[in-house]
């Protein structure tokens, strides 16, 4: 058990402190930093899928006016490490996919950079290109791990054989698309590199993390970390792309060395995203349930292809989540990868349980319906008292509480097998369950200053719309058990102490825990009276950790989807989500979040889908008015709840993370909701009209 | 993007001697297509010829009972005119379902019938296409078809390094209700003034996809005329998209219906999102007139119109779920515009 | 090539040389400092350059700045010019209708815009009736808010954000 904060400013729905910047416009974002006369750089890329570029013939973008330098991989700098490909920027001829970085141009002007960046010439030896994910590939591999340190596969008792004694089974494949993150701020930095002495870097860069960032810049460029320092007080969202830096902020570094004194700007344009700044795999999962009549599991396993790119492994743990959510004595899950001649997938929020709450969730749809059982009826009867995969009990697991409330609310009760109809439209309902671990990273420092009669939190942190700037004072006025308004924070700055990546939903979790630790210091040494400039710290390591439960937070979605009887339009004109998730920080901000992710789960069920031809090696849809990411017109009511969750054993706080959960099951609540409305069984996203044109009256 | 000289002249006979003059020079009105094609490096004019200040921004009532709407006026004011909304509802509805309240603002009534395709090879100058780069091949055949035509296109398409295949759509919504209206396009050219019918104004691939109308260098469109065409009081525009707002059509119809006595008197369509052009679909209209206004004939009059329809294949399936999805909107439309009586 | 404009923001008068293929956005945001309205697409594609325009709503994105000499642009920034928040801003606070902030100086001037198109009686794609004057439903909102793409996706709180500023409480 953790000593818990008693909540006073914890708990109230306090207005974004850093609002008054946002509506305005007045926030700073990395490309927005005022500096002096900045110079713009273009990026070139590569329009081959694989091969070499044999020349780069710069002449002619050389002799606009206006550019101050071209580089190529041929006269850029020589990294002090390429161990890790994707930063390896214009480090070889060698082109491993279409749209990677092969030089830029830097100008005066950005008008200038991309003219220019246009006028480079480039000659390639083009070699045949392989960027097909099929499940039947003769070369999947099993990589080492999966995202997050998983294990590939597990096993327990025999699938086959409760497969083959079941009374009722279910057996198919489910697909996800491939998807872009797109937070609306394109990925930009802008760097200035000081040469005095030993040099100096300066970056101002969209990141979810300024430490890891500089760590990773640190080690591509071969620098102390105290020669560079990240800002980023702003991210204009993220979902994962901005977790780790990505080669557009390699090459900015790369470009700010070549004109030193200068500050240079590079911003990815909207398109260029869909080839830098990584995205979701597709995944192609088989999915396999065995239950009795009564609708109690004895097998789940889900045997999970997708895809990586060959220069840099990224394996998406989409078959995790089922290795935990519902009893059954028997169990598989499996991951195999096609390495591709394609850009280098990365985290997509939720990695893993986004897409492998999808497969699963709509097989238990399936189930259900094949047993007719009620699904939350099914689901309850499947809860597992302990974590399947570990055996351990769990900190708190209230799924069961969300169905009932969700269902409840939602009005569930009465649904029959099949929806109605209602004038054009045909209507159906549905659910799904959610669930996101409450991980806590390993490092993350908090200070705690007193000073004109004010405390200063300082800590690393990000806050990519998520209300760190808001929260993180909450919790700290509650650890020091002052009023909040007498709380600042200073976040977004490698100048603070170390913080970990705004990743995993574990923000929240981590500086929060070094805040209160820093607290409890600090109160410890100076007592209620600090003196001015009293000042303390304190880390997350020396923080409580329980190593005895299995800690995850958990929800239940529930959708009304509507579709025209004629078209086969798609409208859910209804999204509701109860979660449980401990604490609630702030209700304002999580809520927000929580109705961020089920809209964009919403975006992920009806339209996202980056359509990759492979025939040239691209996203052929690589921008936003051909990927389409949900509008306003696409949303109707979204609600979410949360239980009044206690749980003793995650942190100080008792907070579980919130960002990623709402992105959770919510596909698979759609897809369960179509079926419901029209009886076709889309199991391969997204729901589109042309899936269930067929089956119209 | 590559340097322009800009220019604004004083009057529009200026605008059309200053383009006609210099093959690489354009007109720029609301600039929402043509900026994106400079950027894009789609387009790549010497000389830019701003007209969006010289043409007229009147909406006025023509001596036939008609209206003629000046190329400057926005899709906004057209879709907010009143006459527009009482008399020529497809018309409104149509400029409504298309782009953004902001780029409504922006996009005129001479500009927009002219804005070129959403083929994604085609905004992609790294990708072959015979609209942007005639004899470079086309890069649709087989790809990404999803917005891609099935009418007007030959049964068996040539195959992708043909130098004059092209399967792609025109994006238009608006166009699609003016094809439906009988509208005419006055345009200013270099050798003086002419009437262009609209439904004549955009053309097939037939051997130069390049060219998406019949308008020659230096045609500068000054208004477009609606006639007087009392059944388009009752008239509807249906767009069928992937989102419900801020996206291209899947396929549209545009239709104008007057019944009597359970009859067909007469009948206006145009389909959107299915070929080279709004398609005026000439069969389905014939196969009405007369025809007792029922769900029966509006099924013959869409099987007649798509007799013809050439589904493509492509990724995900390739685009053959627009020949009955065009169909079913069409008879759905027919079927709203149908008198409760009839 | 380049030429010299005059331009009026957030109520100061500029004179400033761009380059013919300078758009408007990156006049106000390279050559005069405002970055108030943001850069998500640069193709017309998300709304996040949205200023008022002459009075509309409009990309800067998509308009070449030379072609908008002598123009009056007010960004979100110049809405609240006397330090005080416009009524669209002060509801957007209210209703927590963001959260990266990145779209938003863009949905703010749509917004107005929006109100002052319905004050007009502008029609949308949304109306019920084409002939009637619009009121601020949920519906006829978010139709017109549409051209403002939030990946955040705090549209269910836009809306409302809307209606309150437009009187229309929800």
């Amino acid at each position: 058990m953790t000593e818990l904060v008693e909540p006073r400013a914890m708990g109230r729905a306090l207005v974004r402190r850093d609002g008054v910047q946002k509506v305005r416009g007045t926030a700073t974002y990395a490309v927005d930093t005022p500096v002096d006369l900045p110079a713009y750089c273009h990026p070139v890329q590569a329009t081959i899928a694989r091969g070499r570029v044999t020349a780069m013939d710069t002449t002619d973008a050389e002799a606009v006016d206006g550019v101050l330098a071209v580089l190529t991989p041929f006269d850029a700098e020589r990294l002090a490490s390429t161990e890790d490909a994707e930063y390896a920027v214009l480090q070889s001829d060698e082109v491993a996919f279409r749209g990677q970085l092969i030089g830029v141009v830097i100008a005066e002007t950005s008008e200038v950079a991309r003219e220019a960046a246009d006028r480079v010439r480039v000659s390639y030896a083009g070699q045949p290109h392989d960027t097909e994910l099929s499940a039947d590939r003769d070369d999947l591999y099993a990589p080492g791990q999966v995202n997050a340190g998983h294990e590939t596969d597990t096993a327990e008792g025999d699938v086959a054989a409760a497969m083959a004694a079941a009374a009722v089974t279910v057996e198919q494949t489910y697909e996800t698309a491939m998807y872009h993150n797109n937070p609306l701020e394109p990925h930009a930095t802008t760097a200035l590199w000081d040469a005095a002495g030993d040099g100096f870097l300066t970056l101002w860069d969209s990141t979810q993390g300024v430490h890891p960032d500089r760590a990773a810049v640190c080690q591509v460029f071969g620098l102390a970390e105290g020669q560079v320092q990240v800002i980023c007080p702003y991210v204009g969202g993220g979902f994962g792309s901005k977790g780790t830096p990505h080669a557009n902020v390699m090459l900015t570094a790369m470009a700010a060395r070549a004109l030193p004194g200068r500050a240079v700007r590079l911003a990815l344009t909207r398109q260029q995203m869909f080839f830098l700044a990584g995205y979701r795999t597709p995944t192609i999962q088989q999915v396999q349930l065995a239950a009795d009549r009564d609708g109690r599991l004895s097998a789940i396993a889900i045997d999970v292809v997708e895809q990586t790119s060959k220069i840099k492994e990224f394996a998406e743990q989409t078959g995790v989540p089922a290795r935990m959510m519902y009893a059954s004595p028997s169990r598989r899950t499996t991951h195999r990868l096609a390495a591709l001649d394609v850009p280098v997938p990365s985290w997509m929020r939720a990695p893993g349980e986004c897409p492998g709450m999808f497969g699963p969730e709509v097989a238990m749809d399936e189930l259900a319906e094949a047993l007719a059982i009620d699904p939350i009826e099914l689901r309850i009867r499947n809860e597992p008292e302990v974590d399947p995969e570990t055996g351990k009990p769990w900190s708190s697991r209230h799924l069961v509480e969300c169905l009932r409330e969700g269902a409840e609310r939602f009005g569930w009760a009465g649904r029959g097998p099949r929806g109605h109809r209602d004038g054009d439209w045909l209507v159906g309902t549905g659910v799904a369950a959610s669930v996101y671990p409450t991980l806590r990273q390993a490092t993350s420092t908090a200070t705690i200053r007193f000073a004109g009669g004010r405390y200063v939190v300082e800590i690393g942190a990000a806050d990519l719309g998520t209300g760190s700037w808001t929260i993180l004072p909450q919790i700290a006025a509650d650890a020091l058990g002052v009023d909040v308004a007498d709380v600042d924070a200073r976040i977004g700055d490698t100048r603070h102490p170390v913080a970990s990546v705004a990743g995993g939903s574990s923000g929240t979790n981590t500086w929060g825990s070094a805040i209160v630790q820093a607290a409890r210091e600090f109160r410890g040494t100076f007592g209620t009276d600090p003196h001015d400039g009293a000042e303390a710290s304190g880390d997350v390591d020396q923080a409580a950790q329980d190593e005895d439960h299995a800690a995850y937070a958990f929800g239940a979605q529930f959708v009304e989807a509507r579709v025209h009887a004629d078209t086969g339009e798609v409208r859910v004109p209804r999204l509701l989500g109860v979660f449980a998730v401990g604490r609630v920080i702030n209700p304002r901000t999580a809520r927000s979040q929580f109705i961020g992710g089920m809209t964009m789960g919403l975006s992920m069920a009806l339209h996202e889908n980056s359509v990759f031809d492979t025939r040239i090696g691209q996203v052929a849809n690589h921008d936003l008015a051909e990927y389409h990411v949900v509008s306003n017109a696409d949303v109707d009511a979204v609600e979410a709840y949360w239980l009044d969750e206690h749980d003793p054993y995650v942190n100080a706080m008792g907070s579980k993370g919130i960002g990623e959960i709402g992105i959770v099951g919510t596909a698979a609540a759609v897809s369960n909701a179509v079926h419901h409305a029209t009886g076709v069984r889309v199991r391969s996203l997204p729901i589109t009209l042309d899936k269930l044109l067929p089956a119209l009256p | 993007m590559k340097p322009f000289a800009f220019a604004r002249p004083a009057d529009v006979a200026e605008a059309v001697r200053t383009v006609a003059a210099d093959p690489a020079a354009v007109f720029l009105a609301g600039g929402t297509n043509l900026v994106d094609h400079l950027k894009l490096g789609v387009a790549t004019p010497d000389v830019v010829v701003d007209v969006r200040r010289l043409t007229s921004r009147e909406i006025a009532d023509t001596a036939d009972g008609g209206l003629r709407m000046g190329a400057a006026v926005t899709n906004s004011e057209l879709a907010a005119d009143r006459r527009v909304r009482e008399r020529y509802p497809v018309l409104a509805q149509a400029l409504l379902a298309g782009a953004s309240g902001q780029l409504r603002n922006a996009a005129t009534t001479g500009g927009n019938p002219l804005q070129r395709t959403r083929c994604v090879y085609f905004s992609d100058v790294t990708t072959p296409c015979n609209k942007r780069e005639p004899g470079s091949g086309c890069s649709a055949i087989g790809g990404y078809t999803r917005y891609h035509a099935v009418l007007g296109v030959p049964p068996t398409p040539p195959g992708p390094t043909a130098p004059d295949t092209c399967i792609a759509t025109h994006p238009s919504d608006m166009a699609v209700a003016l094809a439906a209206l009988d509208a005419q396009v006055q345009v200013l050219g270099p050798h003086g003034e002419r009437t262009i019918p609209f439904v004549e104004l955009h053309r097939l691939p037939d051997g130069d996809p390049s060219r998406d109308t019949v308008l020659e260098h230096g045609d500068l469109i000054t208004a477009i005329d609606l006639p007087a065409l009392p059944l388009a009081v009752n008239s509807q525009y249906r767009k069928v998209r992937d989102r419900a707002s801020y996206a291209f059509a899947l396929v549209s119809v545009a239709a104008a219906l007057e019944v009597a006595d359970g009859v067909v008197r007469d009948v206006r369509i145009a389909l959107g999102g299915v070929a080279h052009k709004p398609w005026r679909a000439t069969a389905a209209e014939e196969a009405l007139r007369g025809a007792p206004a029922t769900e029966e004939s509006y099924r013959a009059a869409a099987a007649a119109e798509l007799a013809g329809a050439v589904p493509q294949p492509g990724i995900d399936d390739g685009n053959a779920f627009k020949i009955p999805l065009v169909g079913r909107t069409l008879i759905a439309v027919l079927r709203d515009l149908t008198p409760s009586e009839a | 090539m380049d030429a010299e404009i005059s331009l009026r923001v957030d109520g100061e008068a500029h004179r400033l040389t761009v380059d013919t293929r300078t758009t408007l956005l990156d006049a106000l945001r390279e050559r005069l400092g405002n970055t108030s309205p943001k850069k998500g697409c640069d193709h017309g594609q998300c709304g996040a350059c949205t200023v008022l325009l002459d009075g509309e709503r409009a990309l800067t994105c998509l308009a070449l700045a030379v072609a908008y000499d002598g123009a009056e642009v007010v960004t979100a920034d110049g809405l609240a010019a006397d330090g005080e928040l416009h009524p669209v801003q002060q509801a957007f606070l209210d209703r927590d209708a963001f959260q990266c902030g990145y779209c938003t100086p863009g949905q703010v001037c749509s917004a107005v815009g929006v109100l002052d198109e319905v004050r007009r009686g502008w029609p949308s794609h949304a109306s019920p009736d084409l002939t009637g004057d619009p009121e601020l439903s949920h519906d006829e909102v978010a139709e017109r808010m549409s051209g403002n793409i939030c990946r955040c996706a705090a549209y269910v709180n836009i809306v409302p954000a809307v209606q309150q500023a437009g009187g229309q409480a929800s």
